[in-house]
């Protein structure tokens, strides 16, 4: 019988399952990532992938499974600040009152006292992160006022600020301009240098092939999974999205 | 003249100082003003206001059982305000009715059972009072009661000032690094159940989340900074009681009515002449005279 070494998996997900009040959003669902790993994350609209996103931040509780974050609980993953989430544009409130520095402080909450007054680390961290999502300018610039791509870099370098290992990305590229497009693809390659392990969801093919080591494809529950070049054929897409025909979803051929 | 006009603006302001009621009055309700105007931000950013409108009326029974005990009223109305919100979320897990259909049903219900109390159980409960708030007849009971909980919800919104503000924003991020959301959830409904019940002894339970919600809408008009719209917000909340009590003595209006339709009114003046967010933006029009 062979035996895991859990602490070799940054995150380790078997036989999870998610349902909403009966509801089954996602089931057996597994995952393995080791540190330095990319991995995209496909499927349909509703094919569980934010749900799968929940699962892993512990925003959701699965109802069988196991996970584990560098061989622990989600729970103290939670409290060593080991996993970021960046959300889709949609996903948050762009009219809310706060400006860019302010959001990327909330990346340092978790590890400041009750009060969440910043230390002089806490400045510093916030400082570099807003420099190398290239905001520097827009400290102070409401969120509402920031472009879509702006918007994406901010939550970005709240992650950055938050020093977490694990980057959960949801659609990293929808709706962003080619500046921000090319910022996050090279922040990737320093992430997965650092040994930071991403997992992102997109719908754009191309950047699964350009970024990513492994995809997972889902479609309620895994439909097939391990490296880009092996996994990501014509026909386990076709699987994932239904029985659509995958040039239809890549496009004319270039 | 000039004199003559300073003479009477002075007399209309500090004349009915001179009646201790009014005095009290108006204490009080400039301290409920500012508990609600806090708690108000939170409110509107979250979108909670049916949330806000719910547990004001749900707080009804508790507030007539906890007077024919004899017990606080304050604590009646806190276990009926949280207890219908655990009864919405419950119903709205257990059925495939939609939350707003169930917040709706569950608070007129719980109203309804106040109200039927109110005529079964004969006491000196004042109907009127609970339902349209008597800020000029406040007993001292009342203001030792309402100074307490309106420091206590103070102190509490302080402390958690920018976690809740945090789970308003991006409750999944809170929950990623390791913030007790559950609790930051409990901490905005107690609040929320306790600005209800000393809000209502200024403008009553009908009226009670005006004050709960117009003063955040007000500012959130006015600024794009958290603290900005805070503090914006308590001011707009306590000028609008101050106002409503003086025009309610010299034109005996009802107070509450008062209180609400002056609030009312500072959120028309934001939404038409904002700044940035007003119909007219007023900056782009003095912006075009220079």
């Amino acid at each position: 019988m062979e035996t895991i070494n859990y602490q070799n998996f940054r995150i380790e997900a078997e036989n999870i399952c998610v349902d909403y009040n009966g509801k089954v959003a996602l089931y057996d669902a597994n995952l393995r990532l080791q540190p330095g790993q990319i991995c995209g994350l496909v499927g349909m609209n509703g094919a569980g992938k934010t749900t799968f996103f929940n699962a892993l931040t512990g925003f959701v509780n699965i109802s069988k499974g196991k996970i584990r974050i560098n061989g622990e609980s989600v729970r103290s993953a939670q409290k060593d600040q080991t996993i970021a989430y960046v959300p889709q544009n949609e996903g948050i409130d762009s009219q809310f009152p706060i400006s860019v520095w302010d959001v990327v402080m909330m990346g340092r909450y978790g590890s400041m006292n009750i009060f969440r007054c910043p230390r002089e680390s806490d400045v510093q961290a916030v400082k570099d992160a807003i420099e190398r999502v290239d905001l520097t300018d827009h400290l102070s610039t409401p969120i509402g006022n920031l472009s879509g791509g702006q918007r994406k870099r901010t939550f970005l370098a709240r992650a950055i600020a938050q020093r977490a290992s694990i980057l959960l990305l949801d659609e990293p590229f929808s709706g962003v301009d080619i500046r921000t497009e090319k910022l996050i693809s090279e922040l990737f390659i320093q992430f997965k240098n650092e040994g930071k392990t991403i997992l992102l969801s997109t719908h754009d093919m191309i950047h699964v092939r350009e970024f990513c080591d492994l995809v997972l494809l889902i479609n309620k529950t895994v439909v097939a999974y391990g490296e880009t070049s092996e996994v990501f054929t014509p026909e386990n897409i076709t699987t994932t999205f239904g029985g659509i025909s995958p040039d239809f979803l890549f496009g004319p051929e270039s | 003249m000039e004199l003559c006009s300073f003479l009477t603006l002075d007399s209309f302001i500090t004349d009915p100082l001179a009646h201790d009621f009014m005095r009290k009055a108006l204490l009080m309700s400039s301290l409920v003003a500012a508990v609600c105007g806090f708690l108000s931000s939170y409110l509107t950013l979250k979108g909670w206001a049916l949330m806000g409108d719910a547990v004001s009326h749900s707080v009804m029974p508790g507030v007539v059982v906890a007077y024919a005990l004899g017990l606080p009223f304050s604590l009646g109305a806190f276990i009926f305000g949280v207890g219908s919100v655990a009864l919405i979320g419950f119903i709205k897990q257990k059925s495939r009715v939609k939350e707003d259909t169930v917040i709706g049903l569950v608070f007129t219900g719980f109203f309804a059972l106040g109200i039927v109390l109110v005529s079964k159980i004969k006491s000196n409960i004042d109907l009127h009072s609970i339902l349209f708030g008597s800020p000029l007849g406040i007993s001292l009971s009342d203001v030792k009661q309402t100074i307490f909980i309106s420091l206590l919800v103070v102190i509490l919104l302080s402390i958690f000032r920018k976690d809740l503000m945090l789970y308003c924003f991006d409750p999944r991020h809170a929950k990623t690094v390791g913030i007790n959301v559950f609790f930051l959830h409990y901490l905005l409904l107690t609040c929320l159940s306790l600005a209800a019940v000393v809000g209502l002894q200024s403008v009553g339970i009908i009226l009670v989340v005006a004050m709960l919600i117009t003063p955040g809408a007000t500012a959130y008009l006015l600024t794009d900074k958290f603290d900005n719209m805070t503090v914006i917000s308590v001011l707009s909340a306590i000028i609008s009681s101050l106002i409503g009590i003086y025009v309610s003595f010299w034109f005996d209006l009802e107070t509450g009515g008062s209180i609400v339709l002056a609030q009312t009114f500072i959120f028309l003046f934001a939404f038409l002449f904002a700044p940035r967010y007003g119909i007219f933006k007023l900056k782009k029009l003095f912006a075009g005279y220079k």
